[in-house]
């Protein structure tokens, strides 16, 4: 998606997990649409995971979100089978081989070489340095000791524990021990690192911290990432695509944040979506809209107040000609280049703010509410594409949308 | 009503006689060979400590002491061997030291790779489950004399009688320290593509040492308790001494070899304890 090119790395198809004895019964049952509650009563097994299918592209910041017993841990298993599926194929990385097929040498070949995996207590060996915890991945390889050393000490300085490799492990703080244990995935260069809740038995401030850290790491490493969270705003904030675990075993929605958020397909996901912060989410591009029409520099104040006049427009924007934004034309202001005798409308332009498309629609409340118009918006390149008005923004923030 | 039933006697106890007997007589060379080996593990580990002269001996039992326990058991120490020196029992108790490292040796090689098959294996646990309720609770002395049938009297059945009492706390608890280990710490392994055997010696045993090293402490508490009552059978060491004692009603050579026993067992608990502790990385 990122390269223009789709290339799945994780594809799940038809994917069943049944715990408890005897799982041909439950697994029939649900394969005919009988829900979970149901098929506990009358088999006495739990569906985990329902029917899931998914298309997890490379490079992409992946999260599974789902409230707890919605089965995200087991999904996340399924992935590196950890936990075996009852029914279905995971297929990995662009050989699509079938984790669920693989015998036990395969399997764990492939896990060497395509996975690492973060955990939520961390997973830390007490008896081992930083280091030695970090290299362990690499260890289990069988790399040579300077390899490990080497890669060691790299993956902690991206972490940011550059110099804590000869420390003990008890010495350090929540954060710090979940560092290293993002250091543990990141040393042997996985192509998928699987995050089962990394950050929940965090501190709030540490938390939020340590997912800008992963934002950081990730526009550097460019993997992909498979994140489990049970909080709708860390997926948000993570995730290039969301995918919503039900309490059923099913998938209820995947799309990326702002879709989730402004769409949700179903009450479930809206209940979810209610209380998460909007404004610090939705960006300014979820409410762009194109002017009918826009003015060059050149162009005569004649022109340009007949236009505006057959168009209906109190306003219009002024572009530069290599696209960047200029100014606002107001009829007013047209007409006094007409009684002036301007050639071109370049010097009659009110130069007002204009705010960047990627913008979150709260860091540019500021100027939505004191602009005398709707607010121009610009790319990273200053092109201009287009503008946002107050009701829209309004109507989001109050979740009307 | 119960005194009417007429139970026939089963001959269980002659039935184990002669599967005894029968091992004892087809199976001689087998249990030569133990002996053999069983007397020369002594005898090296007796000569190498009667090699130095008692003060160099001591000093070296104080550096241990003192790296490993520091001051206040250091100093028990040198009271302990000063005392056990002056009662002249300083040879007979480093017999008995070597009966006690050989039959710890053989019972930690035995039990901590069955504590980890234990740990590994359901059908192995249910058929040593009650093995290990059986050894632990029959009668120490009931089970020197088949030791005495098969290897004779002297230091080889008091080290074997020794092995089977000090075993199953090393079986034990190598067993429970594997099984403690977090589900959570066995998937790191697995999802970093480790091997069974590579999870074993990279997670769980080094996150069950302070439980195996409980397991050693204790068996070596047992293998104390009973190289003395292996005296019975003629092992050497202060178990001779105080049964010899008893025999002859000589109250103060029994006294004062029991209280060599005990110095003995202190120090030795302490100086393993204190190992055991540097491995249990939450304290």
């Amino acid at each position: 998606m990122i390269f223009g090119v789709h290339m799945s790395e994780v594809k799940i198809e038809n994917l069943y997990k049944i715990f408890g004895k005897d799982t041909d019964q439950a697994l029939a049952l649900a394969e005919n649409g009988l829900s979970r509650s149901e098929i506990r009563e009358s088999t006495n097994n739990t569906v985990a995971l329902n029917n899931i299918n998914l298309e997890i592209e490379k490079g992409e910041i992946f999260v599974i979100m789902g409230l707890s017993g919605s089965g995200k841990s087991t999904l996340i298993r399924c992935i590196n089978r950890l936990i075996p599926p009852t029914k279905g194929n995971v297929l990995i990385g662009e050989d699509q081989i079938d984790i669920c097929k693989l015998d036990n040498k395969g399997l764990i070949e492939l896990r060497r070489k395509m996975f690492g995996m973060v955990f939520q207590g961390f997973g830390l060996l007490p008896h081992r340095t930083v280091l030695e915890n970090v290299i362990l991945g690499l260890e289990i390889q069988e790399a040579n000791s300077e390899e490990m050393k080497e890669k060691g000490s790299n993956a902690l300085k991206v972490v940011g524990l550059d110099g804590w490799g000869e420390s003990k492990i008890t010495e350090l703080s929540g954060g710090m021990q979940q560092r290293v244990g993002l250091a543990r995935g990141l040393a042997v260069d996985p192509e998928i690192l699987l995050m089962d809740e990394p950050f929940s038995a965090l501190d709030p401030l540490i938390r939020q911290n340590m997912q800008e850290e992963l934002l950081n790491i990730q526009k550097k490493m460019k993997k992909t990432i498979i994140f489990i969270t049970h909080d709708l705003e860390e997926a948000v904030k993570l995730g290039d695509r969301i995918a919503i675990l039900g309490d059923d075993g099913k998938i209820l929605q995947v799309d990326c944040p702002e879709e989730i958020l402004l769409n949700p397909k179903n009450e479930f996901v809206a209940r979810f979506v209610k209380n998460v912060d909007k404004p610090n989410v939705v960006k300014v591009e979820s409410i762009l809209k194109m002017p009918t029409v826009t003015f060059r520099p050149d162009t005569s104040p004649e022109d340009a107040q007949s236009i505006m006049k057959e168009k209906n427009l109190d306003y219009a924007y002024a572009v530069n000609d290599d696209g960047t934004f200029r100014g606002v034309l107001t009829m007013e202001l047209a007409s006094e280049a007409i009684t002036r005798g301007a050639s071109d409308i370049s010097d009659y332009l009110d130069v007002t703010k204009a705010v960047y498309q990627v913008s979150t629609l709260g860091s540019v409340l500021h100027i939505l509410i004191t602009s005398a118009y709707s607010v121009p918006v610009i790319n990273e390149s200053d092109i201009f594409v287009g503008y946002i008005n107050e009701s829209d923004a309004i109507s989001i923030l109050k979740g009307r949308r | 009503m119960i005194d009417s039933f007429d139970v026939p006697h089963l001959p269980i106890g002659e039935k184990l006689v002669d599967g005894i007997d029968y091992l004892s007589d087809n199976f001689d060379f087998f249990f030569d060979a133990i002996s053999m080996i069983i007397e020369n593990m002594v005898d090296f580990f007796d000569s190498a400590m009667s090699y130095f002269p008692p003060v160099a001996l001591a000093a070296i039992i104080l550096f241990i002491t003192w790296r490993t326990a520091k001051l206040k058991v250091t100093a028990f120490t040198a009271v302990a061997l000063a005392m056990i020196y002056s009662m002249e029992l300083w040879d007979v108790t480093i017999q008995t030291v070597s009966l006690i490292f050989v039959a710890t040796i053989i019972a930690l090689a035995l039990g901590i790779p069955m504590g980890i098959l234990k740990a590994r294996n359901n059908r192995f646990e249910l058929v040593i489950e009650p093995i290990l309720d059986f050894m632990q609770t029959l009668p120490s002395l009931s089970y020197l004399i088949p030791a005495v049938l098969f290897f004779g009297i002297g230091n080889p059945p008091g080290v074997i009688a020794t092995v089977i009492f000090a075993m199953p706390p090393a079986i034990r608890l190598t067993c429970l320290g594997i099984d403690q280990v977090s589900g959570e710490m066995i998937e790191v392994g697995k999802a970093f593509g480790a091997t069974p055997r590579q999870i074993l010696v990279k997670i769980e045993l080094p996150l069950a040492m302070p439980s195996i090293m409980m397991g050693i402490n204790q068996a070596i508490m047992l293998a104390c308790s009973m190289v003395v009552i292996a005296g019975f059978i003629g092992a050497g060491g202060l178990g001779g001494v105080i049964i010899s004692g008893l025999q002859r009603y000589s109250l103060e050579s029994a006294l004062e070899g029991g209280m060599s026993v005990v110095f003995l067992a202190i120090i030795l608990d302490r100086i393993t304890k204190k190992i055991g502790v540097r491995y249990d990385h939450n304290k």
